[in-house]
């Protein structure tokens, strides 16, 4: 799960991390009176969940109220990568001398957390780590041990020769640990984390993603989360234990199982089509499920046939059978429905199919070929 | 010869009262696995209705029953707590079918399960199968036919369908391990081509992987270097859009990262023929050997 920005400055924050005093506001007006606060200059910062906010201009520097005003009504209700700015923050601007980076994820290779460091911040790592690898440090950390002062003392001086200046960073990255291990994160991210003409360290940005499996005990987190930056279906879908991502293409598709709703995806795209979305009922075919699952990929108008491709194993394909005539008669679908099940009681299942306008496949490659016919149709 | 598991395999179920585990538990002791026990705290002393005996810790049920793997049911809220409990009670593999594990929480267990040289398979994974031999985990055991082929697969019902295949076009299985959807798992896709490097049964192995990560890329690496057997892969997410979670935690595009393409052309360039489609798998696999 993402969260913005304003809240994962306020978890670096409670972990001790300094970060610039700031206000969240909605309208043009509370900007004025959070500049004022705060005395100028500001930056005024988009609140939405993507990346590359400044590219986009949604990140812009206020000298006086006035333009704090002027720069929060260009921002709000301003859409980036298709998503409208409802919130501006209004940050303390600092005067920065030199920019570095520093995240933390959890590494694959290692199964540890791992910590990058970067001399060059205030621009994306990945650009980074394609054209100047040599100015990227890692460092894998023992969970059970945390990070330690050897660590950070390898970081810091990489990153500055000012005894100082290192200090502050040290305590810094010993912060963003700690933040990341406390609410669960699978990332956490300061870019740029500053040093002031003053020699004052700053995060002056702040990102966290949350590990969704660590969210049952991260009460607080998972009330912070923002239904506007999804699809209205892929809210669907999680509030009904559905997994679904929405594509563009025509054909839908309701499988059971992330590798094979892939690969049927896959399929689709190999024999010439392209899937309408990703839908993984998982595990238990009640036809609640199968409901839940017709309608949200029906709130998509492009959708011209759908296939379902059940491997059953503990999935019955009878239940599956029962759940998707239940959902033709509630639904009045009138897009053609291409049903592929194998495995469990499919005899069953094709007896309970044999008098509806269900058209039943054999296999999943001819499955995927009828669902691509039936939306040329 | 099989990996991991074979006849002499004495399987304890953690979580054999619930729901899944009371089901499952069934299904493996109708396959022919030696179920010996299973453990539901505050449940000890029981029998489940295949006459299971049930213990309320791992401690007393290895100790009862000598057992040597455990097989995890518990909602993920336990489960690393219970892969603990069970490396600690001395049993050499824990498969843990659970689904939900925080990363944070494998991110510890994994230290603790290599000091006491316990091999996890999972979490959120089928388990594995030796075909005629025995079955620790949830994939339905008719589709499987003993055999020479190994799968390795991060993936449970995409593996059923591969899995049919190669039955149906006469490829049996060595053994088939579901390593899970993941992205911190007890065993990775390298992991169990080392197993499967030592296993006279296996003559060629299916890796069966999907984007995020780079376990495949690394597999490719060693090919490269000189792997004993011969290997045909699947890479499921080709059309998978980028930062966008595909059902599984591990199933990620980042930052250019862990493509479908990139692992495509991983394989490819080390000789390793990728198929397109499921069905496609069988023919290759036919031709190899």
């Amino acid at each position: 799960m993402k969260i913005h920005e304003v809240e994962a400055r306020k978890i670096f924050e409670a972990h001790g991390l300094p970060v610039p005093p700031s206000r969240l506001v909605e309208s043009p007006e509370v900007a004025r009176q959070a500049a004022e606060e705060l005395g100028c200059p500001v930056v005024v910062k988009a609140q939405v969940l993507v990346g590359g906010r400044g590219k986009a201009g949604g990140v812009k520097l206020a000298g006086t109220p006035s333009e704090a005003v002027e720069k929060a009504e260009a921002i709000l209700g301003m859409e980036i990568k298709g998503l409208t700015v409802k919130k501006v923050l209004v940050a303390s601007a600092v005067d920065i001398t030199r920019e570095f980076y520093a995240g933390l994820v959890i590494d694959r290779r290692s199964r540890k957390p791992l910590m990058m460091v970067s001399p060059a911040g205030g621009i994306d790592i990945e650009e980074v780590a394609r054209t100047a690898p040599e100015k990227i440090l890692k460092v894998v950390i023992d969970p059970m041990w945390g990070i330690l002062p050897f660590q950070v003392r390898r970081m810091t001086s990489f990153l500055s020769g000012n005894r100082d200046v290192a200090r502050q960073i040290g305590r810094a990255l010993t912060a963003l640990y700690r933040a990341f291990m406390a609410v669960d994160a699978s990332l956490a991210e300061i870019n740029p984390l500053v040093e002031s003409p003053d020699g004052k360290v700053w995060a002056i940005d702040a990102k966290i993603n949350i590990d969704d499996n660590g969210l049952y005990r991260q009460k607080d987190i998972t009330e912070l989360r923002d239904d506007s930056a999804e699809d209205e279906g892929e809210v669907e879908a999680r509030l009904k234990g559905l997994s679904f991502v929405k594509l563009e293409g025509n054909v839908g598709c309701i499988v059971n199982g992330a590798g094979l709703a892939m690969a049927t995806m896959d399929m689709i795209k190999h024999y010439g089509a392209e899937p309408a979305n990703f839908l993984d009922i998982g595990g238990s075919s009640s036809p609640e499920k199968v409901l839940a699952a017709m309608h949200i990929i029906l709130r998509d108008r492009n959708v011209r046939s759908i296939l379902i491709n059940i491997f059953g194993g503990i999935t019955r394909c009878d239940d599956v059978a029962a759940g998707l005539i239940e959902a033709r008669k509630q639904l009045g679908i009138d897009v053609p429905l291409v049903v592929r099940l194998t495995g469990t009681n499919e005899d069953k299942a094709r007896e309970l199919l044999g008098g509806t306008e269900l058209i039943p496949a054999a296999t999943m490659d001819e499955g995927v070929r009828k669902a691509i016919e039936m939306a040329r149709a | 010869m099989s990996v991991l598991i074979d006849r002499e395999t004495k399987v304890i179920v953690q979580g054999i009262t619930g729901r899944d585990g009371a089901f499952h538990a069934k299904e493996m002791i109708e396959y022919g696995t030696q179920v010996a026990a299973g453990v539901t705290p505050g449940k000890g002393g029981q029998k489940t209705d295949c006459g299971v005996p049930v213990f309320d810790t791992m401690e007393e049920a290895v100790r009862a029953t000598g057992a040597n793997t455990s097989v995890i049911f518990v909602p993920a809220v336990f489960a690393a707590d219970a892969v603990c409990e069970a490396a600690d009670a001395g049993v050499s593999l824990v498969v843990c079918i659970s689904e939900g594990v925080p990363v944070q929480d494998m991110v510890r267990v994994l230290p603790y399960l290599g000091e006491r040289g316990t091999r996890l398979i999972g979490p959120n994974c089928p388990g594995i199968i030796s075909p005629g031999k025995s079955k620790v985990g949830i994939m339905p055991g008719d589709i499987h036919r003993e055999g020479p082929i190994g799968v390795v697969s991060r993936s449970g019902t995409l593996t059923y369908e591969m899995v049919y295949h190669l039955t149906r076009n006469g490829l049996g299985q060595s053994t088939c391990i579901g390593i899970g959807g993941d992205p911190v798992a007890g065993t990775n896709i390298l992991d169990a081509m080392e197993l499967f490097a030592g296993d006279e049964q296996t003559e060629a192995l299916v890796l069966i992987g999907e984007i995020g990560g780079s376990d495949e890329e690394e597999a490719a690496a060693v090919i490269e270097a000189g792997y004993p057997k011969k290997v045909v892969a699947f890479i499921a997410g080709r059309t998978a859009p980028a930062g966008k979670r595909m059902g599984h935690a591990g199933a990620i595009v980042t930052g250019g990262t862990g493509t479908a393409a990139g692992k495509v052309a991983a394989f490819e360039a080390v000789g390793v023929e990728v198929a397109e489609t499921p069905e496609e798998i069988a023919g290759i696999v036919k031709n190899l050997l």
